[in-house]
């Protein structure tokens, strides 16, 4: 492992490596922050929206004549109303289609039956209440498994020729290969996992302000999303036959109060507002209460997986087969690279040199809100890592060999890298044996496995689960990945001020992670600039270059990436520049951050300052005026962030509950730009991963009524839960990333499950307890420990 | 019906409806726009303001609660432009992400300090258990309210 170098740059500039206290920080800690919900426009109104009691129903009627008559409501919008214009149906992500309000049928509980438009939210919601919808109860299908049974109700009636609930098959990796491994295999195991269906709950919800001008055509939409320029090309694919083209249309995310993906799709209401607003010529207001955003939004997860791991007797790893089942929902609304319809679930090998895998997800229909979005996650991450963690873990007990020892011996090495995993993926770097010794050093493995051996000799109940990750983000290259065709690219445009000052913007939009400052620092880093002098700006996409967004921990591999390609645009003209005001040979110049010296005699300098100066007032003849530099960066590979976290629990065995005694995380994400920053995105993903293998899920019963649909019965960990994490790095630079960078958002909340679950099969494996799903609650514990003979 | 009230040590008086809540006359009559919505239920605390000095959720109260009493919002905590401590404490320690549940998390440590100026880790934690973060997991807010309270220990403001 390469030592951590320190610092380039001074603390003053601010570049790579230093915790600079957040440039947003200032507006957040005084209320100035400026969310969707915070715009509000002289004459705006306010849209609420009715939705469906029923999972599965044909609507007979909608009398609307009694929300009419509630004074200040102004109008009751149907499908029917969309219908005129051709917009009750949009696309997904996905080429699926969805509602956007229905003409026949409901498909879910809580899907969108009609809209009221009012003067106040108070009033809109006066005119829901009054809004008379008929219903006709249909067959309800809640389980993918019954979904696909012949003779089961065929759900998507819209679709002309579909006669089931089978969405589409897919599969990767060599099946032959592996059914040979398997066949020749002295051990297997094989285990059903479940990853539930879970919700990202940002603790703001979702919204927007629409606000069509009639006079100059142009539509502005603040709303919460991750990808604003995205959105601005959906609504002008879907609106631009009713005149909204995409010179028309401008896009602003404001501060968003936390997206992790769930911010990414389209929703129904969305659509309306600006329907509304182009039919009114008024600003429409529509922000969705809690209730609304876990019961209809987009879900993430929710795979019905079975694995099965193939290995020599003596615990070399050979083969992995997984099918699965993904439950969408009524309607593919996932947001995947459009090649991808699993995501990148085939990373499932992990961080395990396997020579054979093939892996299979069939996508069903069923009576529930569409998805499914990633959960703070890189396109089914989590799923590929849980289902392969729990699988080593599983081969390691049935072996008898400690789960440590197991993954050391089965770990793709440093040397190997660049590796080609058995399903096709080209790891860029790694040292996951460094990383798992790292973590086991900090817990204390040892004297830990001595301490449970002795609780468990007195019958107490305590276990060690480690999780060793390999992450894959910053999608990507132009020849697999697009979303609706658009390459994902990323962009940065960077112009200096005649002052030596500079503003920079950006495709991404942060959510919290702090793009204003880490992307500052990228900047000072390259350019010497201190970052204090950089503005940074996003998500308008009147302003900002085309992007593709932030998800799937691509803001650095791909927005970061373009800062620094951008950046060395602008120092190879400073350097012309520089070479004019020295008068010496461009080449004869050498760079340290902040300023051009004439080799060999390093008193003959200009500092970027004044070569910015001279841009504007003394630029060579011949060169263009100015010091500008925009950059659209294709990534040539992905990036493979790794980690190995170690969970240490004890269970309560009257209760039933787990408690995280300590939970140690060893990161690595290549070079770090901002520490601070990083620590702080790996505290909140270890949380996000806390979350659903303790607390969250969002079922149905059969009818399909929602359970875990309001913050009372889906439980988001508070403080009093959350562990005291314990995070460590090693530092393994990504050789492709201009900066040595990866991402590192998401990492926790892909590996932190796993490591609990683990830790908690690790507590009753002599009991006989083999696997438990997510989230491990105290009643699925205290069941299991009654069924396998522990009592109080 | 009309409500009286003081907000930030400003006396403020609106007309409004009796089912209005509190958390709206701050942020649509008042227009103080710091203190945030995340639920419906009064689970997520983005909501919380000071009334008369004791932290309570404003999506729970109706406006017309607030009649004759004092209100404290984010935004007072700010004095003669100098930074409460417990502001600096969540910038110095990172203890903020989206900044969303910050104004009702920062309320809350405000509260917490004020009544236990020296708290526990455990006494931090149990005090901001009824404020959702979805983006820090909690470490750095615990740290933040610790800085916090090391400085007004030292008679910072």
């Amino acid at each position: 492992m390469a030592p951590e170098a320190s610092p380039r740059t001074s603390p003053e500039v601010g570049g790579m490596g230093h915790s600079i206290k957040r440039k947003e920080d200032p507006r957040f800690i005084r209320g100035q922050g400026t969310y969707v919900d915070d715009v509000s426009l002289p004459g705006m109104l306010h849209l609420d929206i009715v939705r469906s009691p029923y999972a599965h129903a044909k609507i007979t009627k909608i009398d609307t004549a009694k929300a009419l008559a509630v004074p200040g409501v102004l109008a009751v919008i149907t499908g029917h109303d969309l219908a005129k214009y051709n917009l009750h149906w949009m696309p997904t992500l996905m080429s699926d289609t969805q509602m956007v309000l229905p003409v026949d049928k409901v498909m879910y509980q809580a899907q969108e039956v009609a809209a009221v438009l009012a003067t106040d939210r108070y009033t809109a919601a006066d005119g829901v209440d009054a809004v008379e919808v008929q219903y006709e109860p249909l067959p309800v299908v809640v389980d993918p498994r019954k979904a696909l049974e012949p003779g089961a109700p065929v759900l998507r009636t819209d679709k002309k020729d579909k006669r089931d609930n089978h969405i589409w098959h897919w599969e990767w990796g060599d099946r032959a290969a592996t059914d040979r491994a398997f066949r020749e295999a002295a051990v297997t195991v094989k285990e059903d996992i479940y990853l539930p269906r879970i919700h990202v709950a940002s603790i703001e919800t979702c919204g927007c302000v629409a606000s069509f001008d009639k006079v100059t055509g142009k539509l502005t939409v603040w709303m919460t999303t991750q990808a604003p320029h995205v959105i601005r090309t959906v609504f002008a694919l879907v609106a631009g036959h009713v005149g909204l083209e995409e010179h028309k249309i401008r896009i602003v995310s404001p501060d968003i109060g936390g997206g992790f993906g769930g911010k990414v799709p389209v929703y129904p209401g969305y659509v309306i507002a600006v329907a509304a607003s182009v039919l009114t010529g008024k600003p429409v207001k529509w922000i969705e209460d809690r209730m609304e955003n876990l019961q209809a939004d987009s879900f993430a997860r929710d795979y019905h997986i079975t694995a099965e791991l193939a290995a020599t007797k003596d615990g070399k790893l050979t083969a992995l087969r997984i099918k699965t089942l993904a439950d969408h929902g009524y309607a593919d609304a996932a947001a995947n690279p459009s090649k991808f319809p699993a995501g990148l679930f085939h990373i499932c090998t992990g961080s395990y040199d396997l020579k054979a895998a093939h892996v299979e997800v069939d996508g069903a229909y069923t009576n529930k809100p569409p998805g499914g979005i990633a959960y703070r996650c890189s396109f089914r991450v989590t799923e590929a890592v849980h289902t392969i963690e729990r699988m080593a873990d599983l081969m390691a007990h049935q072996l008898g060999m400690d789960p440590a020892e197991f993954r050391l011996k089965n770990f793709v090495q440093p040397e190997q890298f660049p590796y080609k995993s058995a399903l096709g993926w080209e790891y860029d770097s790694g040292n996951y044996a460094g990383a798992l010794r790292k973590a086991m050093d900090r817990v204390g493995y040892g004297v830990l496995r001595r301490e449970q051996a002795e609780k468990r000799a007195r019958g107490e109940l305590m276990g060690i689960g480690i999780s060793s990750f390999t992450e894959i983000v910053g999608a990507g290259p132009s020849k697999h990945f697009d979303i609706l065709g658009l390459k994902m690219f990323d962009s940065c445009e960077i112009r200096i001020h005649p002052t030596g000052r500079a503003i920079a913007r950006f495709g991404t939009k942060s959510q919290g992670q702090g793009h204003e400052t880490t992307y500052a620092q990228i900047l000072a880093e390259e350019l010497g600039i201190p970052a204090a002098h950089i503005q940074v700006e996003e998500g308008d996409t009147d302003t900002a270059p085309y992007g593709l967004g932030t998800y799937a921990s691509r803001s650095t591999p791909v927005a970061g990436a373009a800062a620094a390609v951008a950046a060395r645009k602008i120092r190879d003209k400073a350097r012309q520049i520089a070479a004019h005001l020295l008068e010496a040979a461009p080449e004869d110049l050498v760079w340290e951050p902040g300023k051009f010296s004439v080799k060999g005699a390093p008193g003959r300098s200009k500092t970027i300052q004044e070569i910015a100066f001279a841009a504007y007032t003394n630029h060579p003849q011949g060169m263009e005026a100015g010091l500008e530099a925009v950059s659209y960066y294709d990534p040539p590979n992905l990036t493979y962030p790794f980690g190995s976290y170690i969970a240490v629990v004890d269970i309560d065995k009257g209760t039933g509950e787990v408690k995280v005694r300590r939970f140690v995380a060893v990161d690595d994400c290549g070079n770090i730009i901002n520490p601070m920053i990083v620590d702080g995105q790996i505290h909140g993903g270890l949380t996000m991963g806390l979350a659903p293998a303790l607390y969250e899920e969002i079922s149905y019963d059969d009818a399909g009524n929602v359970r875990g649909g309001s913050f009372v019965d889906y439980l988001l960990p508070t403080a009093v839960e959350t562990p005291r994490w314990e995070t460590d790095k090693t530092v393994t630079p990504s050789p492709h990333h201009p900066l040595g960078a990866k991402g590192v958002g998401e990492s926790a909340t892909v590996g932190a499950p796993a490591a609990i679950a683990n830790a908690v099969v690790d507590a009753l494996w002599h009991l006989g307890v083999r696997h438990v799903d997510i989230p491990i609650t105290p009643a699925k514990v205290w069941k299991l420990l009654r069924t396998h003979g522990v009592s109080e | 019906m009309r409500v009286n009230l003081t907000i930030n040590g400003e006396r403020r008086e609106a007309d409004v409806e009796p089912r209005l809540l509190l958390v709206h006359l701050i942020r649509e009559v008042l227009r103080l726009t710091g203190t945030h919505i995340g639920c419906d239920t009064t689970h997520c605390g983005a909501c919380t303001v000071l009334l008369d000095g004791r932290p309570v959720k404003s999506c729970t109260l109706f406006a017309v609660q607030a009649d004759g009493r004092s209100v404290m919002t984010v935004e007072g905590l700010e004095q003669d432009g100098k930074l409460h401590p417990v502001q600096d404490g969540f910038m110095q320690e990172h203890g903020l992400q989206c900044g969303y549940c910050t104004p009702g998390m920062l309320m809350t440590s405000y509260a917490l300090l004020r009544s236990h100026p020296q708290p526990s880790e455990d006494e931090i934690r149990r005090a901001i258990s009824g404020n959702l973060c979805r983006c820090t997991g909690y470490v750095n807010i615990v740290k933040s309210i610790q800085h916090a309270a090391a400085r007004l220990a030292d008679g910072g403001a």
